[in-house]
């Protein structure tokens, strides 16, 4: 009795076990991170812009061909077709009039039209103080917005900026939030979007949330008001698995059909699942503007040679690195400039691997072999600096060591000392408290000025409250000066020459060691088509409408 | 016993207190802040925004006076809120504290289950084949990492056999017992057989030593039967320093199994005090610190209890004179 008892309820677990596998009008999607909230203003999170963009659409975005597009709006405002005006705001300032329709049919998912109304709330929240937005400069420049009708209103920005008609703005629905924003300070614990996520009224993208258990999953099926094409699946399920061997474990199980590239398996986890299972899964790999790199602390007395800094890359062989642990799939960095982005130039310095040279270099900035191999200088100390990176991060852990070694040879003594990213970013690069080198990444957006993060005035100290992200202490006048050039001029031939030198400058200068732009590994099964990787911080889920299976 | 009572759950009251302060203080001493982590990841964001949002998460005051206006809301019944989930504390805390209760509730009785027979069982047999070849089970048991041995299973009966579910708490749209047990077998599996071999050695330890008393052998000279022996004589005695172990153990129950959960996408409370940690979540990170430290002083509690029903040398009275 007992033994069949217990075959029964075997045999139960095993039945309410099966139906793992998705149908191919659900798809399954894996990623490793949950977001923190939904609104999508306040905080900046990568996994968050990945699910909201499935539901909801910027003013304008950049392509995957990085051509700055509209998509919530008819047409994109420019100086040429008379939507951008350049104002005088006296006292010899100009500001810029941008005029945007949005478009006729976008309606929130409870049947209200998105319209001006929205945008001039969204502006009101994003400007003010106490709102908790994470970023609000874009919504401080705005000085007035005037509405023309439902559908249409001006921006009034107090600055005339090259990229004046980029308007990332993700509007929120007055309707809803209007009264809960009574209290701006308690607004980011009131917001809908997280006492109420699976309200239809905050959405007007392709889909709509209809489930979320946090740190779980969300489901998302179609949005009845969606005015695009209409999506092909109608049942999205984002299953968040923190671990990545496990996520990889889940996607041959068949629990979840696709790893995304944007939250999915690092680069040598994904070269090595290509190389057991490739022949099940169509493997996308996309190098894009994730900038890994090496911030060189300049008031560190040998690294504020610049010959030092040149032997030092002379010295590490970034193309076998990139070839050995990556497969080629991470291009060589030369400078942080992506080689994808237009204003993107190869006419720099390079610094290929060469030893020789490193060693010359090395020997006319003072530094000559010890007897146990370490170069010293007049003092007799020696060449010995400090590599610093995210403990646990295996693949940045793994880069040191090569670093390590190949440095070694040309009689640099690489010491590696990592922390807990909590500690690495909470307090030693953001208070300049490296000794030497600092290895982690930067984040950015096509055609993005390094305004906070080369700019003299940026450099953290205790007199700013280390405010600012300059953690390498460069400071070069005309670095800050092609900065402001870039930034309001709006000639692209002329801009794209300021480009030019600012890029022949940073590698000139070299504050930075640049090594390589970060690829992102898009696991799809063969019946998935359509997802297309942009390669910046725009995600595939913006055109996830156009995603089909076969 | 009612005064005992009452002067445990006092004295349990003053450490509670004290570790607010202490917890609250360790978190506060880490390096950087949440604005700090936020700033690190996004060149956009200016000091500016970096000033203002500091001040709206209220990090930019001392972290004495953090401390006393939590306290103070606390005593009022607010826990605050959690910056990591945009949620209140307790709606965040609970739902997680139940799962880690299932989760690690039927793996912890199931390893007690195992363990103290097979433990026993090798006491008895104390340096024969059978005890040998538990002592080897128990080894490869402690020796083995929770999270290769996680892997290795779902490898095995999910990608391999196909026969469970490799992670998560149940199917999305179903929501029926057999589903959620199945989800639970393997995390279960994993904790069981990662913790069976210590408590199978402790086991062993106390009761070989329990069964060299002398009282065991006026018990077989009297011409007692082994189980008997074993059972009332031994068992009883060799139980007071497992209970001790248990209770200590028993804030794990609470404080979740990290690896396993992680390992699992299991949303227990492991995980969540870990992230609270690191994402500088004061309050969800002491919140949950403190329940884990609450359920581990009433489970020292229910052991001294305990021990005064497993031998009647120990009184409460002797216990409150600190004897």
């Amino acid at each position: 009795m007992l033994k069949r008892l217990g075959i029964m309820l075997i045999a139960a677990l095993l039945l309410a076990a099966g139906p793992a596998r998705a149908a191919k009008d659900e798809l399954v999607i894996g990623i490793t991170q949950f977001p923190s909230t939904f609104h999508p203003i306040i905080d900046s999170m990568l996994a968050k812009s990945y699910i909201l963009a499935m539901t909801r659409r910027a003013v304008t975005i950049y392509d995957a061909n990085w051509e700055l597009i509209c998509l919530l709006c008819t047409e994109l405002p420019t100086l040429a077709n008379g939507r951008a005006v350049i104002e005088d705001l006296g006292d010899g300032k100009t500001g810029i009039a941008l005029t945007v329709t949005l478009h006729p049919d976008a309606t929130w998912g409870d049947g209200t039209p998105v319209t001006s109304a929205d945008m001039v709330f969204t502006w009101t929240v994003g400007r003010h103080p106490q709102s908790g937005v994470s970023s609000n400069e874009a919504y401080r420049r705005i000085l007035s917005i005037d509405v023309v009708d439902d559908k249409t209103f001006t921006l009034h920005v107090d600055r005339v900026t090259f990229d004046y008609n980029s308007l990332g703005f993700d509007l929120l629905p007055a309707h809803i939030e209007r009264d809960r924003f009574a209290d701006p300070l308690e607004y980011k614990n009131r917001t809908a979007y997280d006492t109420d996520t699976t309200n239809p009224g905050l959405y007007f993208g392709p889909y709509r949330i209809v489930e979320t258990v946090p740190g779980a999953h969300v489901v998302l099926v179609p949005n009845p008001t969606w005015y695009g094409d209409p999506p092909h699946f109608k049942r999205i399920v984002v299953r968040v698995i923190e671990n990545t061997a496990a996520l990889e474990a889940n996607l041959l199980s068949g629990a979840i059909d696709y790893v995304a590239g944007e939250l999915g398996l690092s680069l040598d986890q994904a070269l090595a699942f290509e190389a057991r299972h490739g022949d099940r899964f169509d493997i996308v790999y996309k190098a894009g503007l994730v900038f890994e790199h090496i911030d060189l602390n300049l008031d560190n007395p040998a690294l504020a040679n610049v010959e030092v800094r040149r032997a030092l890359l002379h010295g590490i062989d970034r193309a076998a690195i990139s070839t050995q642990l990556f497969a080629g799939k991470q291009p060589v960095a030369k400078t942080n400039v992506s080689p994808l982005d237009w204003v993107y130039t190869d006419d720099v310095p390079d610094y290929p691997y060469d030893p020789d040279r490193a060693g010359a270099l090395l020997d006319a900035a003072g530094w000559t072999p010890g007897p146990d191999g370490i170069r010293v200088n007049a003092a007799g100390a020696p060449l010995r600096l400090e590599l610093m990176t995210t403990a646990g991060n295996r693949v940045r852990e793994l880069v040191e060591q090569v670093i390590q070694g190949q440095l070694r040879k040309i009689g640099v003594d690489i010491r590696i000392r990592n922390q807990p990213a909590r500690v690495f970013f909470g307090q030693t690069v953001t208070q300049r408290k490296y000794s030497a080198m600092a290895m982690f990444a930067w984040i950015s957006a096509p055609e993005s000025v390094p305004l906070t993060t080369l700019k003299s005035d940026q450099i953290p100290t205790p007199e700013n409250n280390f405010s600012g992200q300059n953690y390498t202490g460069y400071a070069s006048p005309e670095m800050d000066r092609l900065i402001g050039a870039i930034e309001v001029e709006l000639d692209r031939e002329t801009r794209r020459g300021l480009w030019h030198e600012l890029q022949r400058l940073y590698a000139t200068d070299l504050p930075v060691l640049p090594l390589y732009f970060r690829a992102n590994a898009y696991i799809l099964p063969k019946w998935l088509k359509g997802i297309v990787p942009t390669g910046h911080q725009y995600p595939t889920t913006n055109w996830v409408e156009t995603w089909t299976s076969e | 016993m009612f005064r005992f009572l009452v002067l445990r759950l006092t004295q349990s009251l003053v450490v509670l207190l004290v570790m607010s302060f202490v917890i609250y203080g360790l978190i506060g001493l880490m390096p950087g802040d949440p604005i700090d982590l936020m700033i690190s990841a996004n060149p956009d964001l200016t000091p500016a925004d970096a000033a203002r949002l500091k001040a709206i998460h209220g990090v930019d005051r001392p972290l004495l006076e953090r401390y006393v206006a939590w306290l103070g809301a606390a005593l009022e019944g607010d826990l605050g809120f959690s910056r990591l989930h945009a949620r209140p504390v307790l709606e965040v805390l609970l739902p997680r504290l139940g799962n880690t209760l299932i989760l690690l509730g039927i793996a912890f009785l199931l390893t007690l289950a195992i363990a103290l027979p097979i433990g026993t069982i090798a006491a008895v047999k104390r340096g024969g084949a059978i005890d040998y070849a538990i002592n080897f089970a128990a080894f490869a048991g402690i020796s083995t990492p929770p999270f290769w041995l996680a892997l290795l299973l779902i490898m095995l009966f999910s990608v391999s056999l196909g026969w469970l579910p490799a992670g998560g708490m149940a199917t999305i749209g179903i929501d029926t017992l057999a589903d959620r047990a199945a989800y639970l077998v393997l995390p279960v599996i994993t904790l069981t057989l990662a913790s069976v071999g210590g408590y199978t050695r402790y086991t062993r330890a106390a009761m070989g030593e329990a069964l060299a008393q002398d009282y065991v052998r006026t018990a077989w000279a009297k011409g007692a039967g082994l189980p008997r022996i074993v059972v009332h004589h031994a068992l009883r005695n060799a139980l007071i320093p497992i209970v001790t172990i248990i209770a200590l153990d028993f804030g794990t129950l609470f404080s979740g199994a990290l690896i396993t959960e992680t390992m699992f996408s299991y949303l227990g409370m492991g995980k969540l005090i870990y992230d609270s940690v690191m994402g500088n979540d004061f309050n969800l990170a002491l919140v949950g610190l403190l329940l884990a430290t609450f359920v581990v002083l009433i489970a020292n509690l229910l052991a001294d209890l305990a021990y005064t029903l497993l031998d009647p040398r120990i009184t409460f009275a002797a216990r409150e004179a600190g004897r």
